[in-house]
Parts: structure tokens; C-alpha cells; sequence
């Protein structure tokens, strides 16, 4: 399943790759391919039917998850309010599309730090290697001996409870797993005819690395970030669950998660709601993320 | 063999070193005084801090320090949780079995469950029913542990309760506890025993016997099987230090005294002294397990040895 194989070589109109347009075709068609590839395409639409209730429609309807009702609390779901509301007559509709966005966004930062310090670590322990190189792996395989949701609270019982704190926590356990997918894949690289080739040409150290082997990593490290974009969501929220995570009164999902449990026999709907967005993101991130895996892993030819 | 053995032997040393020595920095790398955060609003009190402060010998040097530290973990002392009025060692005592106990019944749930699964998936390849396990599978790897114990609570509390829903100890209150915990692992092992048993009938043995005759079912216990379980060896290794430190969550959830339970409230009470111990030990429980299975693996397969 490489990029260049047409899905279906009979019906191919012009399969003649000395064209200069068809590089841009077949890019195209790998686009389509997989747009075909049903997990990946559901996956996509469940993630921006949720980004869209997450990030746009507080912009379009008027939502306030802090407004107080004392009149109304702990009213069940109803027209006036769809997810019902809080012990402090809160609307909880309001509340959860607020929180979603504020666990979206951490979830986010958690891999793209995760994902940056990792990669920038593995290329430079990659490409350098020696005992320089040698002594940062041995490092990162002693991160790697601590289960994920260990090492994140090691690093939240120093740095103390937080979003902020949280967010570094959780990368702290992606950092490692990225270093080790891009040291391995850089060393691979590293001695390929055409880094040679650049190193002759007189290209800088950072300019074969940022342009000539980067690029050559990236299908992995794509992968791996949407992998954990779902694992990030379910640790932050877990962290703001046991009061590690984001403090009151700001709305995030685990958070509202750990106040309604408060109240679990009283009103359901404040357990039910936050979870139920909350593991929809997660399941359509992980669709996407076994989509791309099909799609841009050739050694992974999973049936 | 031997040298294996001696390879995997000098990666365990190392390891429990470093392990230490991470345990031994948390409570040096904290913010400001640690002896100060710890004792919270205790912290007027003069004779604790010295006391305190003598007994973590913040004074010294860092390598004398480790040396002390390292020493009195060796003989079982851990030093004393302020927060809980004891010794570290006898709270582990009294909270380790409960979470032992739930981590094991997950464990083997989501091994059972998930190959249940996994196999039928991987003989009924591409048709309704993979799709169908594998779509649970993903379902229940995305669901928030912490989500489906309340849900669980909600169920079995509410409208059904055959279960013991909060702090049981005994047979009936560990059902839903490792359930909640068991799931995501169950889902992760069902995609993956699936995959592995796929592997394992492509393999050319397999397909020569096939061909002479054998049946089904022993086909897929002499040949299959043996091939497929190699991989999942190794995932089980993990999943023991996973399980462990997952306990964290589900025993929050259940208000179940293990030592998950134990190392948020030490965390939240800034009882520093405990968190390093529950880190390094559980940590260590880690390494152990992981351990355990290189050494069986060449056992089973004697081509990794070599």
C-alpha cells in the first residue's frame, strides 16, 4: 500500500508517473483513499461535530457555565435546559461545552508539547549519538520504567495541582515516547546516502536535521500524536477528576465529572452528560487515529 | 542463555538504581522548603519541623543523603507519614493487599475477556462479527475509567444492587471495582490478541498443516496459539505496573483502601514522605514484572535467547 499504487490499476485512466501532473494526481487520490477508509472518515466527522459544539456554537448561541439560578438547581433535563442543571442551578449544557473546550485544548497542548520536546530530544540523541547520545536514551528508558499515570503524578506532586501543572504532567509522559520512536527512526536515517549527500553540499547540522530527516519521521510521529491525543484527554480529565487537574470553579469535564459525583444519587444527568461528550471525543479521536495508522504506516498492514 | 540472562540481570540493577534515585529527588525537588509544605499548617510547630528536617537529613549533602535514605529503605523503614500518624511501611502493610487483589482480578478479566474476543475476531476476520468486537474494543478503550465506576455506582446503586458499590472489601465489593479497571486493558488486549492470533495464522507452518488435514481445534491449540501468546507475554508484563498504577483512579472512585487511594490523599495532603514510597514501590513492581517476563520469554521461545 504505497502512495503511488492507484487503488484500482484497471480502471486508471493514464497511469503514467513521468507526467508532472501526476504526483499531484496521485496525492490527491491517496487524499480520497482515505477519506474511503471508514473509520478514519467517521472519526473525522465525530471530532468536528464536537469541535463545532465545543469551539462555535458558544460563539453563536449565548452560554454562561457560570451564571447561578438558586431557583433551579438540580433541575433534571428539560427544554430550558437540555442537560439540566447544577447544585447551583448552573446550566450544565453550558457547562459541558465550556468544559469540553477547555479538555480539548489541554488535550492538545498536552501532545504538542509532548510531541515537540520528544522529537527535538530523539533528533538530537538520534543524529548525535555516542555517549552524548547514549547517556539521553538511557534517561528516557528510565522515564519509560514508570507507568504513564505514575510519572504524571510524580510530576504533579512536586509541580503541585493545576491545568497548567497538568498539562506539563501529562506530557511528561509523552516526552519519552516520542524521544524513542524518533531516535530510532533518526538513526536509521542518519546514514543514508542522501544525508551524506546534503552533508557534502555543505549543509548545516540544524538544516539536515529540521530538512532532511525530520521529514522523514514525520508519518510516525503524526501517528503517534493522534494515538495520544486520546489517552491525553482521558489522563487530563482523570487528573481534574481526583482534584489534581483544573480547580473550581473553572468548567473542565473531569472537573464537573468529580462534582457530580458529589451529588450522583441526586441528579445523574450531572455524571451522565460531561462523561458521555467526553468519551465520544475520545472514541472519535481513536477512530481517526487508527484510520491515519492504516493510512500512513505501510509496515503496519493490520487486515 | 546465560549471557541473556546476565544482560537482562544488569538492566534490572540499573533500573532499581534509578528508580531510587527519581523516588529519592522528589521530595528534593519540590518548591521552596520542603519540610514547610509538609508540615502544612503544622508547620508553627518548632520541635516537627527539627524533627522532620532531621529525620529527611535535608542539611547534608545530596549524595550522603541518598546513602541515609537509600540505607533505612533497605532495612523496611520508609520514615513517618505525618499526615496518617504512622510508619510509611505499616500503611503499605495495610493498603497493598486490597490493591494486589484488585489489580490481579483485572488483570485476569481483561486477559479472559479480551481474548475471548480478540480470537473470535481474528477466526471471523473482516466479517460482522470482527467488526463488531472491534468496534466494543475501541468503545471500551475510550471510555474514562472514572466515568464507567460512577455509571457502575449509578447502575448498581440505584436500580440494581447485587453489588456492594463503595468500600467493600470482600468478594462482592471487588466485582465492580475490577470491571471499571479491567476495560480499557480488556479493549487494548482484544485488538491486540487479534492481531497477534492474525500473525500467527499466516505463518507457513500453519498453512502446511492446514493442508495435511489437521483440524480446527487443534490446529489452533498446537499451532496458532503457541505463537500468538508470545506477544502477549510481553503486553502482560506491562499491563501489571498499568493496572497498578490505574488502581489510582478506580480506588478513588469506589472509596476502596489500597494504595491508589493512599498516594492521592498523600499527594493532596503534600505527605511527601508516603508519596515517595508509593512511587518507588510501585515503580519497582514495574520493573520487577517486566523482568519476569524476559526472563520466561526465552523459556518459551528459545530463539530470543540467542
Amino acid at each position: 500500500m504505497t502512495e503511488t499504487t492507484p487503488a484500482l490499476p484497471v480502471f486508471a485512466i493514464e497511469p503514467d508517473p513521468s507526467q508532472p501532473a501526476a504526483r499531484r494526481w496521485s496525492r490527491r487520490r491517496a487524499m480520497l483513499r482515505a477519506l474511503r477508509h471508514r473509520s478514519l472518515s467517521l472519526g473525522l466527522v465525530i471530532c468536528a461535530l464536537l469541535g463545532f459544539l465545543a469551539f462555535v456554537l458558544p460563539l453563536l448561541i449565548p452560554v454562561d457555565p457560570v451564571a447561578q439560578d438558586p431557583m433551579a438547581t438540580f433541575s433534571p433535563p428539560s427544554a430550558l435546559h437540555l442537560m439540566g442543571t447544577d447544585a447551583f442551578g448552573r446550566d450544565l449544557l453550558a457547562r459541558v461545552l465550556i468544559g469540553a473546550r477547555t479538555t480539548i485544548l489541554a488535550s492538545l497542548s498536552v501532545v504538542l508539547l509532548g510531541a515537540i520536546v520528544g522529537t527535538a530530544i530523539g533528533l538530537v540523541a538520534g543524529y548525535a549519538g555516542g555517549a552524548f547520545g547514549f547517556g539521553i536514551m538511557r534517561l528516557i528508558d528510565l522515564l519509560l520504567a514508570f507507568p504513564g499515570i505514575l510519572l504524571a503524578l510524580t510530576v504533579t506532586a512536586i509541580l503541585g495541582p493545576g491545568l497548567v501543572n497538568g498539562v506539563f504532567a501529562i506530557a511528561a509522559i509523552l516526552v519519552p515516547v516520542f524521544a524513542r520512536l524518533v531516535e530510532g527512526a533518526t538513526v536509521e536515517v542518519r546514514g543514508l546516502p542522501y544525508v551524506e549527500a546534503a552533508r557534502c553540499a555543505g549543509a548545516s547540522q540544524p538544516r539536515i536535521i529540521l530538512r532532511y530527516i525530520l521529514p522523514n519521521v514525520l508519518s510516525g510521529i503524526i501517528v503517534l500524536t493522534t494515538t495520544w491525543l486520546g489517552i491525553a484527554a482521558l489522563w487530563i480529565t482523570a487528573l481534574g477528576f481526583i482534584g489534581l487537574g483544573v480547580q473550581p470553579p473553572t468548567p473542565e469535564l473531569g472537573a464537573i465529572l468529580n462534582d457530580g459525583q458529589n451529588y450522583i444519587m441526586l441528579a445523574w444527568w450531572i455524571t451522565v452528560f460531561p462523561g458521555l461528550f467526553l468519551s465520544l471525543f475520545v472514541v472519535g479521536v481513536n477512530l481517526v487515529g487508527d484510520g491515519l495508522r492504516d493510512e500512513l504506516d505501510p509496515t503496519l498492514n493490520r487486515g | 542463555m546465560a549471557s541473556y540472562v546476565l544482560k537482562r540481570l544488569l538492566a534490572i540493577v540499573a533500573l532499581t538504581f534509578g528508580i531510587t534515585i527519581v523516588a529519592f529527588l522528589i521530595i528534593r525537588l519540590i518548591p521552596g522548603d520542603p519540610v514547610i509544605a509538609m508540615l502544612g499548617t503544622g508547620a508553627g510547630d518548632k520541635e516537627m519541623i527539627l524533627r522532620l528536617r532531621e529525620q529527611l537529613g535535608l542539611n547534608r549533602p545530596l549524595p550522603e543523603q541518598y546513602l541515609i535514605w537509600i540505607g533505612q529503605v533497605m532495612r523496611g523503614d520508609f520514615g513517618y507519614s505525618y499526615a496518617n500518624q504512622q510508619p510509611v511501611s505499616s500503611l503499605i502493610a495495610s493498603s497493598f493487599p486490597a490493591t494486589a487483589q484488585l489489580t490481579l482480578a483485572a488483570l485476569a478479566l481483561s486477559l479472559l475477556f479480551g481474548s475471548a474476543i480478540g480470537i473470535a475476531a481474528a477466526i471471523q476476520r473482516n466479517r460482522a462479527a470482527d467488526t463488531a468486537g472491534m468496534a466494543l474494543a475501541l468503545v471500551c478503550m475510550s471510555i474514562p475509567s472514572f466515568w464507567l465506576g460512577l455509571l457502575l455506582i449509578l447502575l448498581f446503586a440505584v436500580i440494581w444492587p447485587v453489588f456492594d458499590v463503595v468500600g467493600g472489601t470482600g468478594l462482592k465489593g471487588l466485582v465492580l471495582p475490577a470491571v471499571t479497571l479491567a476495560l480499557g486493558t480488556m479493549g487494548f488486549n482484544a485488538r491486540f490478541i487479534r492481531s497477534s492470533v492474525i500473525a500467527a495464522l499466516s505463518q507457513q507452518h500453519v498453512v502446511t498443516a492446514r493442508a495435511k488435514g489437521l483440524s480446527e481445534p487443534r490446529l489452533f491449540a498446537w499451532h496458532v496459539m503457541r505463537n500468538a501468546l508470545l506477544p502477549i507475554l510481553t503486553v502482560v508484563g506491562l499491563q501489571i505496573g498499568q493496572l497498578l498504577s490505574g488502581s489510582v483512579i478506580v480506588e478513588t472512585v469506589f472509596s476502596r483502601p489500597g494504595i491508589g487511594r493512599l498516594l492521592i490523599q498523600a499527594i493532596l495532603a503534600k505527605d511527601y514522605v508516603t508519596v515517595q514510597a508509593l512511587i518507588m514501590m510501585i515503580a519497582l513492581i514495574y520493573a520487577l514484572s517486566n523482568f519476569i517476563v524476559d526472563i520466561l520469554y526465552p523459556v518459551l521461545d528459545p530463539r530470543i535467547a540467542r
